[in-house]
């Protein structure tokens, strides 16, 4: 039997129903055969941030590493398996996942007032092969010959046999395919979730902003991680199918001279890889973009500012990062520098937009400091930097100066740690009372926040220092009498304080879980249609749904005296010269929005 | 249909003309490929919106045939829609299943099978195969409670 969901009016009041509640079966059976977007969501976050914590730990051990000149903590072997397995988990099986497979899933049917997925079997699917590739990814640790150590990238030739022979880097190939998949499939549940099944009213340009971003995600995911499959089969094909794709060795004739049709192509699995990889450092980024466009509005009282040109900001950004791949192969001397450096210099314009839009959410809000917010102006920060010291890196004679050095380290991380990190646990935080019914603690929260703000600054910042004065990534050992020592004993003690800050997370957990305060259904009088249900939602989402008249339905519903008025339509003017409400002129949330042919919001009355 | 189609086109026709300046300022094939890739990844479903919003100005379903009238935009797409007006059956949606994670574990042997041994793939390609009957089968069905 299916369930088949009937739209019912119940009380006078339009509402949905949930024909069926689930009769199947219970307990571990229950999780293994779900096929709720809520269920699958949640095993997806969870994965992940168990991956981020295991990823987090290898860091460490990076860290412990180099706090000495020629440290002896582990050895160099090791060194190379360490930060290429932190670099692969954190990247492939943490913050993609976490964002796009776990906060996206649980969400966006939310926020759209849809009862699942539309294939909801295909996102069961998406997460099953999510956890084998990782668990194979993590597997490569026992394998003889070690897990894989020619970093995230696997630039081949280093990544074919000659190079880098063993088992673990044929694993690290497959558990790749095996996310990839993933990914696609997800992109695919979601692009179409999003198109078809909105609640009525929902309009496109009703959307909030978070499910936007994924939208725009999934297309990105659809263009890059296919070339990323296709690119790692061949990759296969290589090793030991005797392809001749990326090798550049024995293609020698008898005679000693090279003969360059039995030759693979060094740079192609560069190409083809930044093909992928920078649109996947977007596809890490929108979704966390989305997350804090929910924030600022709902803690600065505010809707969000320029709303249309948030959502052209980000299809901007995600169609600039298709074009700018080998802005990381500069130094190949094989790629054309102006047309990839004025495309990743253009791209600094759509997100200067979106720091102009966020900072003009909050300007003469109410500003409300939560540890979600809180977390959320932490990004601002990291990321205005690592965006920085990106446009820094876009121009090729500064890039010829510090790439592969610790400049470039210091750079991803404050953009990857901006996203992931902050922004992922600000939309913990913020969404954790809806999908458990209870409130993190926000003393503890706050503790979180500042420990790890700090450690964040005193972690990297000195790697941009290392940089510059000339340590390369990568490198397991220094010598002494450069002045490196100093600098990474510092950005090991940040490492420590973040290590320590997600402890206090974890207490955090435990403590809602052990002494559970209640959340209601919307503790932070939020706007978008997920704070309309119940916390935690019923099975299919939604027993009854509120008029949809502009992109923040609860809001609109709750404050019947100040609907949602946006600033770039412009029309009937700003009643407070700057004010986001209609002042409470008396125009009620709902009903007469037929004023003028297709005005998509209330019209104050004054 | 008529925005989410427009959205489509557009990235088809971004991808377009970065694929020609790619082209005439790099000719470079492989990247010029995959950016005429990403061009048709916009254009071709972009195209099938477009076509059916013509048709039926925004038919909520895959209806195939030609109606004769109408059947109006979608409720979605409606600025003023009430959620009375989406009343009908939204679609419908499979119960519990077992075959996802059946199918996902056949994958995961199925690619080891690349790393330790051919032997390995036969167990993986019949639990694939036991896995696509049993969801086929089951759609047909209509899926279990
Ligand atoms: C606990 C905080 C973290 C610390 C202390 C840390 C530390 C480091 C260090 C020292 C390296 C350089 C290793 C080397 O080049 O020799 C590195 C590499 C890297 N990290 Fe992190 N990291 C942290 C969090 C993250 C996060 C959150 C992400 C992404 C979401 C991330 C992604 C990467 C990547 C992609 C590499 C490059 C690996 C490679 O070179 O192949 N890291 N990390
Ligand atoms: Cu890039």
């Amino acid at each position: 039997m299916t369930d088949v969901i009937v739209p019912q009016i119940a009380g006078g009041e339009p509402a949905y129903a949930a024909a069926h509640e689930e009769h199947g079966p219970t307990g571990l059976m229950k999780w293994i055969t779900t096929t709720d977007h809520k269920v699958i969501g949640l095993s997806y976050m969870i994965t992940s941030i168990v991956l981020f914590y295991i990823a987090g730990l290898l860091a460490l051990g990076i860290r412990v590493q180099l706090t000495t000149p020629h440290g002896t903590f582990i050895s160099f072997q090791q060194y190379n398996e360490l930060f290429t397995m932190h670099g692969s988990i954190m990247l492939y099986l943490f913050a993609g996942p976490f964002a796009f497979g776990g906060l996206a899933n649980y969400i966006v049917p939310l926020q759209i007032g849809a009862p699942d997925m539309a294939f909801p079997r295909l996102n069961a699917l998406s997460y099953w092969l999510y956890l084998g590739g990782s668990i194979m990814m993590l597997l490569t640790f026992g394998v003889a010959g070690g897990a894989a150590d020619f970093g995230w990238v696997a630039y081949a030739p280093l990544s074919t046999t000659t190079y880098t022979p063993g088992v673990g880097a044929d694993m690290w190939i497959m558990a790749l395919v095996l996310t990839g998949f993933s990914a696609i499939f997800t992109g695919v549940n979601l692009i179409t979730t999003i198109f078809y099944l909105r609640a009525p009213g929902m309009t496109m340009f009703r959307m909030p902003i978070f499910t936007w971003n994924m939208l725009v995600t999934g297309i990105l995911i659809l263009i890059a991680f296919p070339v990323l499959t296709a690119a790692l089969v061949m990759l296969f094909a290589d090793r030991h199918f005797g392809a001749k794709i990326y090798a550049v060795t024995g293609c020698h004739t008898v005679a000693g001279a090279v003969d360059v049709h039995a030759c693979g192509s060094a740079v192609l699995w560069q190409n083809l890889f930044w093909f992928f990889g920078h649109p996947e450092v977007y596809i890490l980024a929108l979704p966390f973009f989305g997350i804090v466009t929910e924030i600022f509005p709902v803690f600065s009282r505010k809707p969000v500012f320029g709303y249309k040109g948030m959502v052209f900001a980000t299809m901007a950004i995600a169609a600039l990062s298709t074009g700018v791949w080998a802005h990381h192969m500069f130094t190949t001397g094989t790629v054309l520098l102006p047309f990839f450096s004025l495309m990743s210099l253009l791209i600094a314009v759509p997100t200067g937009i979106k720091f102009f839009n966020w900072i003009g959410t909050m300007w003469r809000g109410q500003l409300v400091y939560t540890t979600a917010m809180l977390m959320s102006i932490g990004f601002l920060f990291a990321f205005l930097m690592g965006g920085v010291t990106g446009v820094m890196l876009a121009s090729p004679p500064i890039d010829f100066f510090v790439h592969t050095t610790y400049f470039v380290v210091a750079h991803f991380h404050q953009v990857l740690f901006g996203t992931a990190v902050f922004a992922g646990f600000a939309g913990v935080y913020y969404w954790y009372p809806k999908m458990f019914g209870r409130m993190l603690n926000e003393r503890l929260g706050k503790l979180h926040f500042w420990l790890l703000f700090a450690g964040f600054w005193v972690t990297f910042i000195p790697m941009y220092v290392l940089g510059l004065s000339g340590m390369p990534r990568r490198v397991a050992s220094y010598p002494t009498g450069l002045g490196w020592h100093v600098w990474n004993d510092v950005s090991t003690v940040g490492s420590f304080m973040i290590a320590v800050s997600f402890l206090v997370l974890l207490v955090n957990f435990w403590v809602s879980w052990r002494y559970p305060v209640p959340a209601g259904d919307n503790p932070w009088d939020a706007h978008t249609l997920e704070w309309f249900t119940t916390s935690p939602p019923p099975h299919h989402n939604y027993t009854h749904l509120p008029l949809i008249r502009s992109e923040r339905p609860t809001w609109d519903y709750n404050h019947p005296d100040a609907p949602t008025i946006r600033y770039d339509h412009g029309r009937g003017g700003h009643p407070n010269g700057h004010g986001p409400y209609s002042g409470g002129n008396g125009a009620g949330p709902s009903g007469h929005g037929d004023g003028a042919p297709g005005a998509a919001e209330q019209v104050p009355a004054t | 249909m008529k925005i989410e189609s427009r959205f489509l086109i557009g990235i088809g026709v971004f991808f377009g003309i970065i694929a020609i300046s790619y082209w005439f300022t790099s000719y470079e094939d492989g990247g010029t490929l995959m950016l005429v890739g990403a061009t048709t990844l916009g254009l071709v479903p972009g195209a099938y919106y477009f076509f059916w919003h013509r048709r039926f100005q925004g038919s909520k379903y895959f209806f195939w045939g030609r109606t004769d009238r109408a059947v109006g935009t979608r409720p979605e797409d409606r600025d003023d829609a009430t959620i009375a007006d989406g009343a009908g059956v939204v679609s419908s949606f499979p119960g519990s299943s077992i075959w996802p994670i059946t199918l996902a574990a056949g994958a995961f042997v199925l690619l080891l099978a690349f790393v330790f041994g051919t032997w390995l793939a036969l167990v993986g390609v019949s639990v694939i195969l036991i896995a696509l009957i049993g969801v086929t089968a089951e759609s047909r069905r209509g899926g279990r409670y």
